[in-house]
């Protein structure tokens, strides 16, 4: 992974950049000493790692806002990070970069169930929100499994899905407001209490930026009434064919489940062995059917999935009669990816989304590519939306199998664009699918959305080197080649 | 009189940027100028008539994915939804009711194209997100006359930047969309309306709020003074002699009914209860969407839009309405607010937001006004100066719609 030269006199300044923020973030709040820095070295895609010259806790926005002040009068590149959960390298640090995290954040400002909202600074996690507000009955729709762990900030950062998205939306489908700060340290407020933001949506850009529009330092989001029952459904079938048509089946029939998952035979093999969640093994594919809402609708649209699932020949079916049940059910899904942990020293977790049509398609491919690698692949799915997940168990004491497992990760994911999918569905590009965006985007489609970037960041001190494959300059971008002359269009119809 | 350009294809689009680009000639972009009257009022003499690039490029009603020329008419977009029943969940707001004295009907006018440029979602925005919320990428030229696009044509995606959310509601200021592609949803199986009468606004306000924080899933939640229910088509409605407020669910069957009967005895401590089946609650929630009550309003009568946080609604609403004879609507729980007042008193209304309290959109009113008042809520210094760097990012001659969305920008 190639990263932008590094800047040899920032890092020959390094002990007066680290009184600096001294100045600014006093006491505790800045980490120099190298042995300390090395827990910052890589986020949730391990695989790569880069010590930070520095890293700076701050706990107010004003800080933040000085620290970026002072980075950007002296050219010194930042990086943000919350949690660290990140699954693309988005928080990689830079070796003359600061590492800006949030993790002080950690309160949440106003619970206002009036306006639906919670505001929140940008270092609580995902969960905290939710379980800040259960007592009355609400809850944070998002979940991603790391919703234990990852950070409110970093789930905007990098919109982040999880099991309930198809009926309840990603990130950025509930988030009402943020408040950034940008490079040159001034302080915006986008969105608010309110659902339209009006002008510019630009909250709707900086949501998904992954870090590279502005540090997050406050998040508004819409919170919802739990609903008032959910029971899940178990269906196995003999073949990912007849899982595939069962899932249109049940859209076709008008039916968006709350959540509505498959994993193939390799992954829940792995995840009952591991959480006995009483999965069938001798099924090619299971589908977790998730109805939520009102009693009577939920039993009704248990029948509806059942009978539709037997119309494509389900072999196996069985509803969660109690919450406990529904709970046992998702357990064995949200642990799939430590469940697989076990069975290989390492894995690698891919993200590309495809139109669901294409599924079969995708996993006979799939596994032919399982085997020219020679690597185990285990799948599990957000198939509502067409979110794969591929993980690809490998071992990285085993000579080049870490690069064959990345060769075989690239492969999937030109595969996922070739069919009218999309390289990532809620990870983010970061690093690791950076040098593959020339897969999905022309050179001019990428130049437009880091012109936007120039907007925000012109000296792209932010969080460089992640998401798009080239630096350009922003004058450089900014420059224009207007073809003078006549009108070249002869044939263009005008009346 | 320039001729207006009316390109066939995307190439032609591109060549019709370029050509208006190298002569720095402003273009007027338009679909079928169904919101021509939409916004600030600015003269740009050279049109781009959109109208041409028109057609459905593909369905499938079980990915719950559409991909249409940005100039498909909206009623062709509809009615082919309809046939799979399925719909644009956030219901487009037809502006043409109030805008060109339509009648409101499912067939909304205007192009696809322009409805995401405009932005505006109707009663099921609370539950079911805004346009912004349903453009999954489009294909576009910009004012740099450069082909780009964003997004894909799945649901679930965050590879780079998102650039559709920029496109919903930039009033094509931005790039010139050629291709968009929507999320679509079924349409509910059954939809019923539960009303209370003569509940005055704070009133009403908590009546929603306990609606909408119910767990009965409510799908929409608004309020018509008496005045304004009074010229409603639907007769439970005009005919109660009082304001209504109303609170929908929608769902299969079975649900619907449950939840209704949950929903009445929730609200029967507010006042006085109707229902709304089927018919008539789609033809009374088209008239909330459009705000059709004042279609026929004397033209010195000038209409806003305002979103708010709704806690705020009933304040906001009773500031303005107290120093003038406005009537407030009052859609999405109370975070919605469609105004009709004189057009004398325009001021009062940006006068009564405070800086967190949202923004006014002037929708209609007359030229005078229009060319003076600026029709979208006028952005703080630091968002405007960011908003300008934006816009010349896409469009640094500021050759697309200049002045359309903020009057700086025509400069
Ligand atoms: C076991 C496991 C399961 C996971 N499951 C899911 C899942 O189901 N769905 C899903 O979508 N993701 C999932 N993830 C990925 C990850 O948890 C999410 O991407 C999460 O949102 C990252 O949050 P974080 O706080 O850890 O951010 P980090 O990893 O710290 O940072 C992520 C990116 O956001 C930027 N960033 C972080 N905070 C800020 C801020 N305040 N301002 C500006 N930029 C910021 C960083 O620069 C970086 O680019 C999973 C990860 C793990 C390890």
């Amino acid at each position: 992974m190639i990263m932008p030269e590094p800047d040899a006199d920032v890092i020959a300044r390094r002990d007066e950049i680290v009184l600096a923020l001294r100045d600014i973030v006093p006491g505790e709040g800045v980490i120099a000493e190298q042995n300390e820095l090395s827990a910052y070295e890589s986020d949730g895609l391990s695989a790569y790692r880069q010590r930070p010259m520095v890293v700076v806790l701050p706990e107010t926005t004003a800080q933040v806002s000085d620290i970026l002040k002072y980075c950007h009068a002296n050219g010194i590149k930042v990086v943000p990070r919350g949690a660290g959960t990140g699954l693309s390298g988005g928080a990689l640090p830079l070796a003359d970069g600061v590492t800006l995290g949030l993790g002080k954040f950690n309160q949440i400002k106003e619970i206002d169930f009036s306006n639906r909202c919670v505001v929140a600074q940008p270092g609580v996690t995902n969960l905290g929100i939710s379980d800040a507000v259960a007592h009355e009955g609400f809850y944070y729709a998002p979940d991603p499994s790391s919703q234990i762990a990852c950070s409110i900030g970093g789930n905007v950062a990098e919109n982040s899905g999880g099991v309930h998205c198809l009926k309840y939306g990603l990130t950025t489908n509930n988030v009402l407001g943020v408040e950034i700060v940008m490079m040159d340290g001034e302080i915006i407020r986008l969105g608010g209490r309110h659902l339209e933001a009006g002008g510019y949506d630009l909250l709707g850009v900086v949501t998904g930026s992954e870090g590279l529009l502005g540090v997050i330092t406050e998040v508004t989001v819409r919170i919802l009434q739990k609903p008032a029952t959910a029971r899940a459904l178990l269906l196995g079938f003999g073949s990912s064919e007849q899982a595939g048509d069962c899932v249109g089946g049940i859209i076709d029939h008008g039916i968006i489940p709350g959540g509505l998952e498959m994993m193939d035979k390799h992954a829940i093999h792995a995840t009952e062995d591991f959480v006995h969640a009483g999965y069938p093994l001798d099924v090619a594919a299971l589908l977790i059917v998730e109805l939520d809402g009102p009693q009577v609708e939920v039993d009704l649209l248990i029948d509806q999935v059942e009978h539709i699932a037997s119309g494509c020949g389900a072999t196996y079916s069985r509803a969660s009669t109690t919450e406990d049940e529904r709970l046992t059910f998702w357990a064995g899904r949200k642990n799939a990816f430590p469940a697989v942990g076990r069975i290989s020293p390492d894995y690698i977790c891919m993200d590309g989304t495809i139109p669901r049509s294409q599924l079969s398609y995708v996993l006979r491919r799939l596994s032919q590519m399982s085997a020219e690698y020679g690597l185990r692949c285990a799948n599990v799915f957000h198939a509502g939306d067409g979110n794969l997940h591929p993980l690809i168990l490998f071992d990285a004491n085993v000579a080049d199998e870490l690069e064959r497992a990345e060769a075989f990760g690239a492969e999937i994911l030109k595969l996922c664009v070739a069919v009218g999918g999309v390289l990532t569905g809620e990870h983010g590009v970061g690093v690791e699918k950076r040098d593959l965006m020339g897969e999905m985007f022309s050179e001019d489609d990428m130049k437009q959305q880091q012109r936007l970037k120039c907007a925000f960041d012109p000296d792209q001190l932010l969080n460089p080197g992640k998401v798009y494959p080239t630096l350009h300059r922003c004058a450089e971008l900014g420059k224009m080649h207007v073809h003078n002359g006549e009108l070249p269009f002869p044939d263009l119809p005008r009346f | 009189m320039p001729q207006t350009l009316r390109p066939e294809n995307e190439d032609q689009l591109l060549d019709a940027v370029n050509w208006a680009l190298s002569r720095k000639i402003p273009l007027n972009v338009f679909g079928l100028g169904s919101k021509s009257s939409l916004g600030q009022a600015v003269s740009v003499e050279q049109g781009l008539d959109m109208s041409a690039l028109s057609g459905i490029l593909s369905y499938e009603p079980s990915e719950l994915v559409l991909t249409a020329k940005a100039g498909t008419p909206l009623h062709e977009i509809q009615s082919a939804l309809s046939e799979h029943n399925q719909s644009m969940a956030f219901e487009p707001v037809d502006l043409s009711v109030i805008l060109n004295g339509k009648e409101p009907s499912n067939e909304a006018d205007g192009t696809v194209g322009g409805m995401i440029a405009a932005g505006f979602a109707g009663p099921r925005r609370i539950r079911q997100g805004g346009v912004r919320d349903h453009v999954l990428g489009f294909r576009a030229i910009s004012g740099r006359a450069e082909l780009f696009k964003s997004g894909g044509k799945v649901m679930k995606n965050v590879t780079g930047f998102d650039l559709s959310k920029l496109m919903a509601g930039s009033m094509g200021t931005l790039a010139v969309m050629s291709e968009v592609t929507i999320k679509v949803l079924p349409v509910p199986e059954k939809s019923r309306t539960v009303l209370v009468q003569g509940l005055d606004e704070p009133v009403a306000i908590a009546a929603m709020r306990a609606a909408v924080n119910s767990p009965h899933e409510v799908s929409a939640a608004a309020h018509l003074p008496q005045s304004v229910a009074a010229r409603s088509g639907v007769d439970l409605v005009a005919g109660s002699g009082a304001a209504v407020t109303a609170v929908r669910v929608e769902g299969p069957g079975a649900s619907v009914e449950t939840r209704c009967a949950s929903l009445r005895k929730l609200l029967a401590p507010f006042g006085e209860l109707e229902e709304l089946h089927s018919q008539r609650s789609a033809r009374f929630w088209a008239e909330v969407r459009d705000a059709s009550f004042w279609r026929t309003t004397p033209p010195d009568t000038t209409i806003w839009r305002l979103s708010v946080p709704p806690s705020r609604g009933a304040h906001i609403a009773a500031a303005i309405t107290r120093e003038c004879g406005a009537e407030a609507l009052f859609d999405w729980g109370g975070g919605l607010i469609w105004l009709a007042l004189p057009d004398s008193r325009h001021k009062i209304v940006r006068a009564a937001l405070d800086e967190q309290d949202g923004h006014a959109t002037l929708i209609r009113a007359s030229d005078s006004i229009r060319t003076t008042v600026p029709a979208f809520h006028p952005p703080s210094p630091s968002l405007a100066a960011l908003s300008r760097r934006v816009k010349s990012a896409f469009d640094p001659h500021g050759i697309l719609n200049p002045g359309r969305l903020y009057p700086t920008d025509a400069a």
